[in-house]
């Protein structure tokens, strides 16, 4: 009765695997701090690294560290902080859907704050400055439809999927008729809609840096029930969880960390979709791990990716957007061959 | 210990279950029998809160379970349902684990009682040997026991089981239903299962309780309800009640469909 079993190896005794799991945090970790610092270093000027410490730590005005520090340091940290967000909100909402395919864009909070950012850049541009927040409400406006919409009795999964495929495609028209409207402004909109970190500053790191903090709690406290979704809707019933409530306040932190993060760097897809699937090759489905990684991970890839964006083909500056997908579809993919103890 | 009057249920608007009452004594074992669609699993859904009735009440030691806070009635009865999900690296022991979880506040995590009660729940489904395996690398019905062995973590006084059998070939099919006795006489545990073989229902419980389209047809001990004719009304099959030489059990054997029409579906040849 136990022969196909016992022909299985033996998974490494618990406390090993505790073990491993931690090591590879503090490696993602170790590797962010080492982009960071890299990030710092390359641009269209680059510097060494003692002169950057020079620049965050020494008294001297130097060239350094006028870049470093106004232009370099708050681009990196805008970086940190939307990378680590969006990755969050992707993986709690796959834990919602139960969908390894869910990803931000779902909840229409993209297309709700692409319109409504478009909308002032190409209608009013003299109201520039209003973009996150415009953004922002266009971005919790769509998101709020799909919940309507997706409501009944309670929150379905599939409901949500559908109704976010027809919420985006309403709101994805309005903006492609904007654009078609208003050709001749289209240009200055073109980094957006990919998603750039461009230029972002101070202002933006202080706009972006209390939500981040509140929502980055907020994603850590679900960690349990986000563990109990995956067991499937009556499991976690019979474990005593309300599924309707965790579902409904699981998708409210995840559309609010795309939210904020869409809403100041404009739409940059793919974190939330797959540095989750990385995580759980990684790391593994349990979200005590698997969410604090995906948040050191997302950081990672988007400062790493911001870098190169800069870099690569200088001095004309990318949309982050298209580094990541260029390059991280490829890697995703070598990953799924590979497998390990995941497979989707 | 459950009690459910006069309950009603419907899915989308559509009633399956009409005025069905229905009881539970402590430490019996009571088996749900009837044909595909007559409501089985939807009573078995409603009594563990997982489906609200539209009338009726369900009441677990004299509270309204749908008043009392769904992770009490979690610490008192666990369901298992014909289908899991398990994420495909957790090992026996970490789904195991979560069986805590009712008894645990949200910010608690495992403590050495909760890792006992863990071992022990892991000891009563005899899967020590698989506890540090994952829970998709197992065969079927250690797949099953290693549910039962979550279940049981939650300490509950009721297990629900919803056709725990299905899927499963003989052997594993008597090794689970043997743990399920098991359980019952050495603990105590109610259980109210959902069960599609008649001959194992009969063997393994104190009380059939029998329904067809909705209603409940008969209810009582397996000697007293299993009749043929019984058997040729609820499920349009012809068949011999004997008792075996050795065991001196009830079985059950179909000689064929009651109803001539053959080519009918077999719901509708007695509607």
């Amino acid at each position: 009765m136990t022969t196909r079993s016992e022909a299985q190896p033996t998974a490494a005794p618990r406390s090993l695997r505790v073990v491993k799991k931690a090591l590879v945090l503090v490696l993602a970790l170790g590797l962010l701090l080492t982009a960071a610092v890299v990030s710092l270093r390359f641009g269209s000027l680059s510097f060494s690294t003692a002169e950057i410490w020079q620049a965050l730590f020494g008294g001297e005005e130097t060239l350094a560290k006028i870049i470093v520090l106004d232009v370099r340091l708050p681009r990196m940290l805008v970086a940190l902080m939307v990378g680590a967000n969006l990755a969050l909100s992707g993986a709690l909402l796959q834990a919602v859907m139960r969908n390894p395919l869910a990803d931000p864009g779902l909840t229409g909070v993209s297309t709700g704050a692409a319109l409504a950012g478009v909308s002032i850049m190409l209608v009013f541009p003299q109201w520039g400055a209003l973009v996150p927040f415009a953004a922002f409400i266009g971005g919790a406006i769509a998101c709020g439809l799909v919940f309507l919409l997706a409501w009944k009795r309670g929150l379905d999964p599939i409901r949500i999927i559908l109704a976010g495929v027809a919420v985006n495609a309403v709101f994805g028209g309005g903006t492609s008729l904007l654009s078609i409207l208003y050709s001749d402004r289209i240009q200055g909109i073109l980094m957006w809609l990919n998603g750039s970190i461009a230029g972002r500053s101070w202002h933006h790191v202080r706009l972006l840096a209390p939500y981040t903090a509140v929502a980055l709690v907020a994603a850590m406290l679900c960690i349990k029930p986000a563990n109990l979704l995956q067991l499937g809707d009556d499991a976690a019933r019979n474990l005593g969880l309300n599924v309707n409530v965790a579902r409904t306040v699981l998708s409210f932190i995840a559309a609010f960390l795309a939210g904020i993060s869409v809403s100041t760097v404009g739409l940059i897809g793919f974190i939330g979709l797959i540095i989750p699937h990385v995580c759980r090759l990684l790391i593994g489905s349990d979200y005590k791990f698997m969410l604090p990684l995906s948040a050191l991970l997302g950081s990672l890839l988007l400062i790493t990716a911001d870098a190169a964006a800069r870099t690569v083909f200088r001095p004309v500056e990318l949309p982050v957007g298209i580094i990541m997908a260029v390059v991280g579809g490829p890697f995703f993919l070598y990953l799924l061959r590979k497998g390990g103890t995941y497979r989707v | 210990m459950i009690t459910a009057q006069n309950i009603n249920l419907c899915y989308d608007k559509k009633t399956v279950v009409w005025d069905f009452d229905f009881e539970v004594r402590p430490g019996e074992i009571v088996s749900l029998i009837g044909p595909n669609g007559s409501g089985k699993s939807t009573v078995l859904k409603a009594i563990s809160r997982l489906l609200k009735c539209t009338c009726g009440t369900v009441h677990l030691d004299g509270y309204d379970i749908y008043k009392l806070p769904t992770r009490e009635v979690a610490k008192k009865l666990s369901i298992l349902s014909q289908v899991h999900a398990t994420p495909p690296d957790f090992t026996v022991r970490e789904l195991v684990n979560y069986g805590r979880v009712p008894h645990q506040q949200w910010y608690e995590t495992l403590n050495q009682e909760d890792r006992e009660i863990v071992a022990w729940a892991i000891a009563q489904t005899r899967l020590e040997q698989f506890a540090d395996r994952t829970v998709n690398s197992l065969s079927g019905g250690e797949r099953q026991r290693a549910w039962i062995a979550l279940a049981l973590a939650q300490r509950p006084q009721v297990l629900l089981l919803d056709e725990p059998t299905t899927f499963l070939d003989i052997c594993h099919q008597i090794e689970l239903l043997d743990l399920v006795k098991r359980l019952n006489a050495s603990l105590g545990l109610t259980v109210v299962m959902v069960l599609h073989d008649i001959n194992h229902a009969a063997a393994y419980s104190h009380r059939l309780v029998v329904i067809k389209d909705g209603r409940k047809v008969a209810e009582g001990a397996p000697v007293d309800v299993l009749t043929p004719k019984l058997l040729s009304e609820v499920y349009n099959v012809q068949a011999e009640i004997a008792y075996h030489p050795k065991t001196g059990k009830l079985y059950f054997h179909a000689l064929g469909l009651a109803c001539a029409k053959k080519e009918l579906p077999c719901n509708q040849a007695t509607a």
